[in-house]
């Protein structure tokens, strides 16, 4: 039997998402940005939203997100990313803009441009990596990271009275009248990556459809960051991350009226 | 028949951007030049050509949206004084890595640090040099009437699609705060999405069928494809200097001293150059219109005929090294400036003139 005979259309049950490009990723073996990049490839293809998707790429691991999902995409500076999203899609109503930011980004440097992007209503989705910890630039403190937890800019492990507490911004973000869907989510089991998919899928079908700001965090593992497995680093996400960020849906309504005209 | 209207030149700004058929206008409140963004929502071109105009929550933000326009293909601009365009120098940084049109308008007030609400020239240097970090340039016009604010937001938009690279309108607070009269220009459509996608093939506004998807970025991991990608940015500059120097002169034919100066300044000195004619003394002056690309060579033109030269800036004497340069030595060149939001009047120059190179009025 040759491996075409095998492999018939009935038979397939997995194949690469169409819109996922074929080439090595830069991410380490064992992060979860390489699972959200499927999904969000998988979304685009199926719903055939990934012909007018727009995506703003981050500055952070995922900063050559352009290279691996094969739709248009602007590379933002550190944190900027909801601000060209804000334009972009104010500028372009027909497309559907997206970002892909991590926690430094969206909860540091960024802070300002997502909290207004948010309380604008602005039709973009936001995908939001938390992975507590600072990757490409080699493992500093983010503002999600744990007391206690041990980064390269805190080795003694987070401590209240020197950094202050980690920051739970998804759960801020809820609070504005801008955003209609607010959820966390996580990649770490089979179960979990679906419903992740489920929530990016409705991301995107609430900023295609202009009801605001939809922000879907992902709770996430950096096993190089954290410097263990990416076994272990699945153990103590669960244990430790889903503590501080428990995952389920924070807000789920159609965004209050604006009076445009 | 043509319309003559009176206004200010900032709202001469904001005319100009939706009778150009500008897309989008992202700014900031800041004193002097909150009438671009007043005027804007005042006239709501939302509901008559479409063009989005928003107030963003900082001037990082505003830049940032002009980022994200841009690259998606469409004419984004906006507007703000000292203290904010330093803010936007990150973005404006990106917008010339990424080979992007935008224009930014800086009506300039005096620095350093918060300084005054009072009318400036003190960020040539800033403008001119790159201002963000990099070797980037930006084109910069330099408006000294009304009539040139309204006219320049149509030149800076073409001359930064024609080259793929951010413009600056560079206004002092007086050109920003006057009334003039003015002539505006007449409304255009703003460009359809067809248009866009046409005149902007690397825009990133969706695929839409098209057989690869565009990146905007300025990011370049690999030093020999970011030292090719830094040498097609002088080469794009090389060809704006030697194609987009604009100056205007005025007395140069047979005078024996040379003012240089830009906007404003360039009036009140004007002026002063009539009273010295009066008096006998030939005055000219070259009004350097592009402030980059610098009328290098006409400046070192006339330097061979005068017997001097005096730049007369709102500040501690910035664009006086582009005249020294021009100039090389051929004759003195000195400067007479005031600061912190204070403007000459005809007769400060007149003494300058004096006590640099000993006439006697």
């Amino acid at each position: 039997m040759t491996k075409e005979e095998i492999i018939r259309p009935e038979n397939k049950v997995y194949s690469r998402p169409a819109l996922l490009t074929d080439v090595h990723t830069h991410y380490c073996p064992g992060c979860s940005h390489g699972v959200v990049h499927k999904l969000i490839a998988e979304i685009l293809g199926e719903t055939g939203l990934g012909d007018k998707a727009i995506g703003i790429a981050p500055v952070g691991c995922a900063v050559f997100a352009y290279n691996y999902i094969d739709i248009d995409w602007i590379e933002a500076a550190h944190g900027r990313a909801p601000a060209l999203a804000t334009a972009a899609s104010r500028l372009n109503p027909e497309a559907l803009v997206f970002t892909y930011q991590g926690d430094g980004d969206l909860s540091a440097i960024g802070t300002a441009e997502t909290i207004h992007a948010c309380n604008r209503g602005e039709n973009i989705a936001i995908i939001f990596i938390n992975n507590a910890i600072y990757g490409m630039t080699g493992g500093q403190m983010a503002p999600t990271t744990l007391l206690g937890m041990k980064t390269a800019t805190t080795p003694y492990g987070r401590r209240v009275d020197l950094n202050g507490y980690p920051l739970a911004i998804t759960d801020l973000l809820a609070q504005l009248d801008g955003t209609c869907y607010v959820t966390r989510q996580a990649v770490h089991t089979p179960a979990a990556a679906r419903k992740t998919k489920a929530a990016i899928k409705k991301a995107f079908e609430n900023a295609a459809a202009k009801r605001g700001t939809s922000v879907v965090e992902i709770v996430s593992t950096c096993n190089s960051g954290w410097k263990m497995t990416p076994a272990q680093s699945n153990d103590w996400m669960a244990e430790h991350m889903f503590a501080r960020y428990p995952l389920g849906d924070l807000k789920n309504v159609e965004p209050q009226q604006t009076t445009d005209k | 028949m043509e319309e003559v209207k009176l206004m200010k030149g900032n709202e001469a700004i904001a005319h100009a951007a939706i009778r150009y058929g500008a897309d989008g206008y992202f700014g900031y409140p800041i004193t002097p030049q909150s009438e671009v963004l007043e005027t804007l929502a005042e006239l709501m071109p939302w509901e008559t050509t479409g063009m989005t105009v928003l107030q963003a929550e900082s001037e990082v933000a505003a830049i940032n949206m002009v980022y994200g326009g841009a690259a998606t293909g469409k004419a984004v601009m906006t507007s703000s004084s000292s203290p904010g365009v330093s803010l936007k120098q990150e973005g404006i940084s990106y917008l010339a890595a990424s080979e992007l049109p935008a224009l930014i308008v800086n009506v300039m007030r005096g620095g350093p640090g918060l300084g005054t609400i009072q009318p400036s020239q003190s960020d040539y240097f800033q403008a001119t040099k790159g201002g963000g970090h990099g070797d980037y340039h930006l084109i910069v016009l330099a408006p000294a009437t009304v009539q040139e604010m309204a006219d320049f937001v149509g030149l800076g938009f073409d001359l930064a699609f024609k080259y793929r690279t951010p413009a600056m309108i560079l206004a002092d607070g007086i050109v920003g705060q006057m009334m003039e009269k003015v002539v505006l220009p007449p409304q255009r459509a703003r460009r359809t999405e067809e248009e866009v996608r046409q005149q902007c093939p690397w825009a990133a506004c969706g695929r839409r069928g098209r057989d690869h998807r565009n990146v905007v970025t300025s990011l370049e991991l690999d030093s020999a494809k970011m030292e090719e990608n830094n040498l097609r940015f002088q080469r794009t500059y090389a060809e704006i200097t030697a194609n987009e120097v604009r100056y205007q002169e005025y007395f140069t034919e047979d005078a024996e001293y040379l003012i240089v100066a830009f906007g404003s300044v360039a009036r009140i000195c004007l002026k002063a150059i009539e009273d010295a004619r009066a008096a006998g003394v030939k005055i000219g002056m070259l009004r350097p219109i592009t402030l980059w690309p610098f009328p290098t060579t006409e400046i070192a033109r006339l330097a061979k005929q005068v017997k001097g030269v005096l730049t007369v800036e709102l500040n501690a004497g910035q664009m006086i090294e582009d005249v020294r340069l021009a100039v090389e030595g051929a004759v003195p060149v000195h400067h007479f400036g005031r600061m912190g939001g204070i403007v000459p009047n005809p007769n400060e120059v007149l003494a300058a003139l004096e006590e640099k190179f000993s006439i006697k009025f």
